[in-house]
């Protein structure tokens, strides 16, 4: 790989996005890169958004990434997705989990939730690449809503397999030992399974 | 081995390869991790202490000791420390002491961006900059070493990017034999050097001059200042976290990096400015570097490029620079077009089944003026609580008040600060009160955890940072025994109580003080009361009251009211914790009540 992989993670407290780009760093060590993180949680335990970078690459600088120069966006929220387009660079790889956290502004105050077709018109003005998944409707099948950050990941990691990333390779087994390290034993095997779930709905859709 | 590690967990680590024994701090973001990382080595002692100032005194008496020492803090924490850290200068010590700052550029949980190298300066202190994990760890022993070498504190200055940045690090092993050395020596009787009274100080002023000015020399030979020469029409001076942003935004330039930004190597930067065509300051927040060079006569540019406010990334760097011409048009990134059509905004709320809530619902119906203070109840400042009108820093909030009043406020004030507070630095402003002798109404919400920060011990919780059994300090006979004769504890959760006590207080002519106890609804032990409520539909006809108790579980129905056809409420079960608020509020019965619930559960 000679270029730097840009990524970022877009959410909302809770939903497990510090776990998630924890593991998406500790993979690209794993794999042989050099790898940064960095967190811009605020005060994101009261409910506020969550966004983190993380960069692979032969050599990394900078933990943070400029507006418009993101290369993949994994966002756990649909309203998060839409705060961070002007992240993307035109032509970036997203995956948006379709899921709603409708903030106190819109569930007791007067604003309003964006709806499905503002979200898919948005991300078409940016990037022909974006892949929608019901990460809610997977981790349900599941039996346990923790784990949608986990199907993120595998679906992740199977679109990173779809495209050529100037010759990156990083296997499935690198990323399950990632998650594996970082998720308590006795949730070992549902998130393995999340995982696997998440690469199947990018694999072969239903 | 290499491990990815944050800022904060490479300098707990640093400081224990360092064979530190001793550590303090009051918890504040981005610096809290550091303590939390450090109290789990084996073999270390680490205590939250009450406040700032506090924990650098605790280092400075452990470093007096003979036992490497660190104290730890967010950058306005050095402020209430400063009266220590500038006394700790003026000794120097017997074992290494390092005092971490954490600066926040851009805010992202502060009340200001101050640039603490000032600090450094002011204190005659050598200041050391990580630009990333393995300095961070790297500097931390470093600091140690100069510590030593030239009996002084050493100020390690972190920024929120360093802190929160993970990076890999080289891990290292433990040098124990200090620790060995200090077990058999005896604390120091050098009054000369340790009672700084104006004769002794007066000695002892030279001393520091002088060794500023021997760091200074060392500064030339510190191995992480370091010159990387590249093409000579540009030189680049530049330390912490915009070393990374001038890396990748200026590949080809000369660099000079400096791991120690005060004092600064004279002869190095002359040499390094001699060498490039045009010198110029990447540094975020303020021209620290820059105004120094330029005192040297050396021709520089920095803050006439860059920003003074703020936190820089690659893109601010890069345009920056286009901008003034270092780099080509071409170089300009734009930013895409995209519309993305109105967006709600996502404001930090208090937390369902917050003990804070009811206190602010009745603060903002009594429509009084609140001075506030630092931590999870600022956010009472949102609406549609909007019951915070002044906040500046830790335990201001009681004696703005006070101050208020004497100052002919023609309302009643009442003055809203948390128990780590209270014990941080609210205890003398409420002795203040009853000394002076103003009306004021305090209110200490009493949730028995330093919350904002993330759940750390304090001297109301029972437990210390190593998980030990500590004595509880209950609040209310502390607040009698300063004199104040009209207290009451209440549970926080009961809305009507609170109320009356404070319309009952606030016709008072003397202090007072409510105490709202409740433990943080996410304390595990919190988490298992948890029983969520439920709206009986067929009662409530969209009156929205229980919406203005701002509570992130009352969501807005989809079924509208027959009558006014206004959308009902509904309780979200996953979020709520039934602590009964907005129960409270309802006017018609339409919220059940625990109780009720727990018949429905039992199946009676």
């Amino acid at each position: 790989m000679k270029k730097t992989i840009n990524i970022l993670l877009a959410g909302v407290g809770g939903q497990g996005t510090i776990l998630a780009s924890d593991v998406i760093a500790n993979v690209g060590l794993a794999a042989g890169y050099q790898a940064k993180q960095a967190e811009v949680h605020g005060m994101s335990q009261r409910g506020g958004s969550v966004t983190s970078f993380v960069r692979w690459g032969e050599v990394v600088y900078s933990p943070l990434v400029g507006a418009g120069e993101v290369d993949i966006l994994l966002a756990f929220e649909k309203a998060e997705a839409l705060r961070n387009l002007n992240q993307l660079r035109p032509g970036a790889l997203a995956l948006v989990n379709l899921e709603a956290i409708e903030p106190v502004t819109v569930t007791s105050g007067g604003q309003t939730y964006p709806d499905d077709a503002q979200l898919r018109i948005a991300f078409a003005q940016i990037t022909p690449d974006v892949v929608y998944i019901d990460g809610p409707g997977i981790a349900a099948k599941l039996g346990n809503p923790k784990v949608i950050n986990v199907v993120l990941l595998g679906a992740m990691s199977a679109l990173l397999e779809k495209q050529d990333w100037d010759g990156l390779e990083v296997s499935a087994e690198t990323w399950l030992q990632a998650i594996t390290e970082r998720v308590p034993p006795k949730f070992v095997e549902l998130n393995r399974q999340a995982f696997l779930a998440g690469r199947q709905a990018v694999l072969s859709p239903a | 081995m290499i491990k990815l590690l944050s800022g904060n967990e490479a300098v707990a680590r640093g400081a224990w390869e360092a064979g530190a024994a001793v550590a303090s701090a009051y918890p504040g973001t981005p610096s809290t991790e550091i303590l939390e990382n450090f109290a789990r080595f084996p073999n270390v002692y680490a205590e939250w202490a009450t406040n700032e100032k506090v924990a650098v005194d605790v280092a400075v008496g452990a470093a007096y000791a003979g036992r490497r020492a660190f104290s730890t803090m967010k950058h306005v924490g050095l402020n209430v420390a400063a009266d220590s850290f500038m006394y700790a200068s003026m000794t120097g010590i017997e074992a290494g002491l390092v005092i971490v700052s954490a600066d926040d550029p851009a805010m992202h949980s502060s009340q200001n961006e101050q640039d603490n190298r000032t600090f450094a300066k002011f204190g005659r202190v050598p200041c050391l900059e990580p630009c990333d994990s393995q300095q961070a760890k790297d500097l931390m022993i470093a600091a140690f070493e100069l510590s030593e070498r030239f009996d002084t504190p050493v100020l390690l200055r972190l920024t929120t990017r360093v802190c929160h940045s993970m990076s890999a690090v080289e891990l290292g092993e433990r040098s124990e034999p200090l620790l060995e050395a200090a077990q058999t020596r005896k604390f120091p009787r050098n009054t000369a050097k340790y009672v700084m009274v104006p004769g002794n100080a007066f000695k002892r002023h030279p001393v520091i001059e002088q060794r500023i000015r021997d760091v200074a020399e060392f500064a030339e030979t510190f191995p992480f200042n370091r010159i990387e020469a590249g093409d000579s029409s540009l030189g680049i001076i530049t330390a912490g976290i915009s070393y990374q942003y001038v890396k990748e935004i200026f590949p080809n330039a000369s660099v000079l990096q400096l791991g120690m930004t005060w004092p600064l190597p004279e002869r190095m930067i002359r040499q390094f400015a001699d060498s490039v065509e045009r010198v110029i300051v990447v540094e975020e927040l303020d021209p620290f570097i820059e105004e120094a060079v330029r005192l040297m006569g050396i021709p520089v540019e920095g803050k006439s490029i860059f920003p003074l406010i703020g936190e820089f990334d690659p893109r601010v760097v890069r345009e920056s620079a286009v901008q003034a011409g270092l780099l080509p048009e071409t170089a300009h990134v734009p930013l895409p077009e995209v519309s993305v059509g109105s967006l709600p905004t996502r404001p930090p709320v208090l937390c369902p089944g917050c003990p804070h809530r009811g206190a602010f619902y009745v603060l903002n119906k009594l429509k009084v003026p609140v001075n506030g203070d630092i931590g999870c109840y600022t956010l009472g400042l949102i609406t549609p609580l909007n019951a915070i009108h002044t906040c500046g820093c830790m335990g201001a909030g009681i004696a703005v008040a006070h101050g208020a009043i004497k100052g002919g406020s023609s309302e009643r004030h009442v003055a809203v600060i948390g128990d780590s507070t209270f014990f941080h630095t609210g205890i003398p402003a409420l002795i203040n009160t009853v000394y002076n002798q103003t009306p004021v109404v305090t209110i200490i919400m009493d949730n028995r955890i330093t919350g904002m920060t993330g759940h750390q011990e304090n001297p109301g919780t029972g437990q210390t940072l190593q998980g030990k059994a500590a004595p509880v300090i209950e609040i209310e006979p502390l607040v009698r025994a300063l004199g104040v004769k009209h207290v009451r504890t209440v549970q926080a959760f009961e809305i009507e109580q609170i109320e009356t006590t404070l319309k009952e207080y606030l016709k008072l002519d003397e202090p007072s003080v409510l105490i709202t106890l409740e433990p943080c609804a996410l304390l595990p032990e919190g988490r298992k009361r948890w029983l969520p409520l439920e709206v009986i539909a067929d009662q409530c006809n969209g009156c929205t009251l229980c919406f203005r108790v701002g509570c992130p579980a009352i969501l807005k129905s989809e079924e509208l009211d027959e009558h006014y056809q206004r959308p009902k409420a509904v309780i979200d079960a996953g979020m709520c914790t039934g602590c009964e608020v907005c129960a409270q509020v309802c006017p018609r019965d339409a919220i059940s009540f625990r109780e009720q619930r727990n018949t429905q559960e039992v199946g009676l």
